[in-house]
């Protein structure tokens, strides 16, 4: 197994609530409350959960954003959690983050280049002063987007370039690690593929180890190695990606993955629907023992009191994390091993280049944003370059990868 | 209101109140629809000849990604588009055979609501922040019915406990913002319902929503439908929802239909090589090792759609003649249409 290159232990995050005249504290969002994970070098961890069960705290607390309450984030050994200045700006140097809403979370007034580029005014040492505009070309050629475009703003892209941009800055630094939230949430169908395909094309060629901070189920399975699902700021279950899809143990993970709707009406009316009762409890006041009790149909006395823990239980096959008294694996989605079937290229793209780069440079596409590329045939020598893995084609994790 | 003539599809009771009767089973009839926008960079063309049918206690998809036209559909059937600066040049919106383009506006404030209601995506800008829920709901039946505040407000709680909010007549008087998300979707549920529509358009109602709410909400809209025998026509980009939900299928690219079908066809062999392309780039639950096959490109600006076929710098398929001539929506198979030149490949394949 490859060595940890990131690890978090019992952290923390409470955010106080403060009210009345005198503003004082009257209890506490407890965020994130106790979260405890490996993540090994080159692999890919997906978190998934629904909305205020932490997950986003957790990647702002990985990457220092946030300070957590108690607890510590080690990277490669070096606590990041309770380091300061230079220190922490070192090690920050190694794990950067890419947010989901690519409208927001750029400069508006900053250009393509700037914004690639100004990691490198907090990090100089990383590239010199006179190869930065080279670098950050490099960087847009990497993602898949025209170098020719370094002086274009933000504006002028649309929101799957604009994710392009928002990785490229992520990557700017050569990190190690690189924390995704959401990063393909606020993108159409279409696009979301193309994004995809882009980052994990990244991951083997520079061995970036990811959290990939998510909601959506298939998308998570579909690109990570370990899921992690959350539950009210703790871990409900944690494994290999076909032991938390293919036989979870927690009551949680089997509501959320047989509420996901399949892409396949002849499944209609065959699965198992398991239907929640009511909405999840505030994360200023969560329940006593096992924080899922108050929803769980398997729910007894115990429950309320003990909070189960993380620990290795059976799933019938071996066995992985679940925080559950009452584990037990469950088949909820019977899943087809589709690795040997080749999507037909006649309908789809398997480059992975941006496709808008492509069309533009073969000069077949209607600029999204009505402004005509100024494609030069300079910048056409550079588009085609290829930018493809060995086997020239994405979506395969390679196999030494699978089992990490 | 004098407008009513021959044997058209509406009675008028004492009250004065308006019965409309679908011809065999037909409740919508959307003829050659066009919707452009009036912008100061020049006209979009939202919408550009979109038909098709709704029958009683069916449930159409309307599945488009942004941009596509789904969503200005479903507001020029519902007419509460902005005029200016849409317009609609052409086109026939016919509600169990009368065109409510053509029909007086206080006739049409009648059909809607009444006969076809809307659920909007976001229900907390959708509803009023300052008023109660209930006060809300039971606007419907004052304005509707004209019915006085304690009968109306009893309405609102019997609606309230149909979409299973919990201790209604207690939260009758809460404020939107005192619900969650789920909640506030099943309140614009309740006010959709309010009036027994016939129709029921509901535009991408679980997009903002968590899994296991958006299951909640799915399987309470089927119920309802079921249980009343509305037409639903369900806006959305999510295959997932549309495979257990609807029971045809109309796909939408740069405001024009491209392909039609009943949903085991669709999902068994697409016709169309944008609907093929969209359906090998979702990532699916019930699948491992799968290559995500991403479409190039990005849809069209509205202002400038490519001759041809819309779809065609985007398109592997695309020969000479998808640059030039635009292929009309045709049959290719019984019970279904595409608007591709080579359907019939696309089908095979």
């Amino acid at each position: 197994m490859p060595e940890v290159i990131l690890q978090a232990r019992d952290l923390v995050k409470h955010y106080p609530i403060r009210r009345g005249i005198l503003r004082t504290v009257q209890g506490h969002v407890k965020a994130v409350d106790g979260v405890n994970f490996d993540l090994h070098k080159g692999e890919t961890l997906g978190v998934v959960g629904e909305s205020g069960c932490g997950k986003s705290t957790l990647g702002r607390l990985l990457v220092r954003l946030e300070a957590p309450t108690s607890g510590t984030v080690e990277f490669e050994g070096a606590d990041m959690a309770n380091a300061s200045g230079k220190e922490l700006r070192a090690l920050r140097r190694n794990i950067q983050i890419v947010f989901q809403d690519p409208y927001t979370s750029l400069n508006p007034r900053m250009t393509v280049g700037d914004i690639i580029g100004e990691p490198f005014e907090i990090h100089p040492e990383v590239v010199p002063k006179g190869g930065r505009r080279k670098r950050v070309q490099e960087l847009l050629d990497l993602v898949g987007l025209n170098p020719e475009h370094i002086n274009r703003y933000p504006h002028q892209f649309s929101g799957g370039q604009r994710q392009r941009i928002g990785i490229a800055r992520g990557i700017a630094l050569d990190p190690k690690v690189l924390i995704c939230d959401e990063p393909v949430s606020a993108l159409d169908v279409s696009v979301q593929a193309q994004v995809v395909n882009l980052m994990e094309k990244l991951q083997n060629e520079l061995g970036l180890a990811y959290v990939f901070i998510a909601h959506d189920l298939s998308v998570v399975r579909h690109i990570s190695d370990r899921v992690s699902v959350m539950y009210l700021g703790k871990m409900a279950e944690l494994g290999h990606e076909e032991e938390v899809y293919e036989r979870p143990t927690h009551p949680y993970t089997q509501a959320l993955l047989s509420a996901v709707p399949v892409p396949d009406p002849t499944l209609r009316g065959k699965r198992q629907h398991i239907v929640l009762q009511g909405d999840v409890p505030s994360p200023a006041n969560p329940p006593s023992g096992c924080r899922f009790h108050t929803r769980c149909w398997k729910a007894r006395e115990k429950c309320k009191t003990d909070v189960p823990e993380l620990i290795l239980r059976p799933d019938g096959v071996g066995e992985h994390f679940s925080a559950c008294h009452f584990a037990e694996p469950q088949v909820i989605v019977p899943t087809t091993d589709v690795s040997d079937v080749e999507p037909d290229e006649r309908f789809a793209e398997v480059d992975h280049r941006d496709p808008a780069t492509i069309a533009e440079a073969e000069g077949t596409l209607q600029d999204a944003d009505g402004l005509r590329p100024e494609t030069t045939t300079e910048a056409q020598a550079n588009l085609f370059a290829p930018i493809q893995d060995d086997e020239g084609h994405p979506g395969r994790v390679p196999d030494e990868r699978r089992d990490v | 209101m004098s407008t009513t003539t021959s044997a058209a599809p509406q009675t008028r009771s004492g009250d004065g109140k308006i019965t409309y009767t679908p011809v065999d089973g037909r409740l919508l009839d959307v003829e050659d629809l066009h919707v452009e926008f009036h912008t100061e960079d020049g006209v979009a063309k939202a919408i550009n000849g979109v038909s098709f049918h709704l029958d009683q206690g069916e449930s159409l998809a309307i599945l488009g990604e942004s941009g596509s036209g789904k969503s200005v559909t479903a507001q020029a059937i519902m007419g509460i588009l902005d005029m200016p600066p849409a317009k609609i040049p052409e086109g026939a919106i016919k509600y169990c055979g009368l065109d409510l383009l053509t029909m007086p506006d206080d006739q049409r404030r009648w059909v809607r609501g009444a006969e076809i209601a809307m659920i909007f995506q976001d229900a907390l800008s959708s509803l009023n922040p300052v008023f109660p829920v209930g006060w809300q709901i039971a606007e419907m039946f004052r304005q509707h019915r004209g019915m006085n505040k304690s009968d109306s407000l009893a309405q609102a709680v019997r609606l309230m406990e149909r979409v299973s909010i919990p201790a209604a007549k207690d939260r009758v008087k809460a404020y939107p913002h005192q619900f969650s998300g789920g909640m506030r979707q099943r309140i614009m549920i309740a006010m959709a319902i309010a009036l027994d529509p016939a129709v029921l358009i509901a535009d991408e109602p679980t997009t903002a929503l968590d899994v296991t709410v958006q299951a909640q909400i799915m399987a309470l809209l089927q119920e309802l439908q079921q249980e009343r025998q509305m037409g639903l026509i369900l806006i959305t980009h999510d295959l997932g929802v549309v495979a257990d939900v609807a029971d045809r299928i109309a796909v939408m690219y740069a405001g024009r239909l491209v392909e039609t079908a009943n949903v085991y066809d669709l999902y068994a062999k697409p016709a169309h090589p944008y609907t093929r392309g969209l359906l090998e780039s979702i990532p699916r639950l019930d699948q491992k090792g799968q290559t995500l096959a991403a479409i190039g490109g990005l849809p069209p600006n509205l202002l400038r759609i490519p001759p041809g076929c819309a779809f065609n710098p985007r398109c592997r398929m695309a020969q000479d003649i998808c640059r030039t001539d635009r292929p009309e929506l045709r049959e290719v198979a019984p019970g279904r249409k595409s608007a591709c030149h080579f359907a019939e490949e696309v089908l095979d394949a």
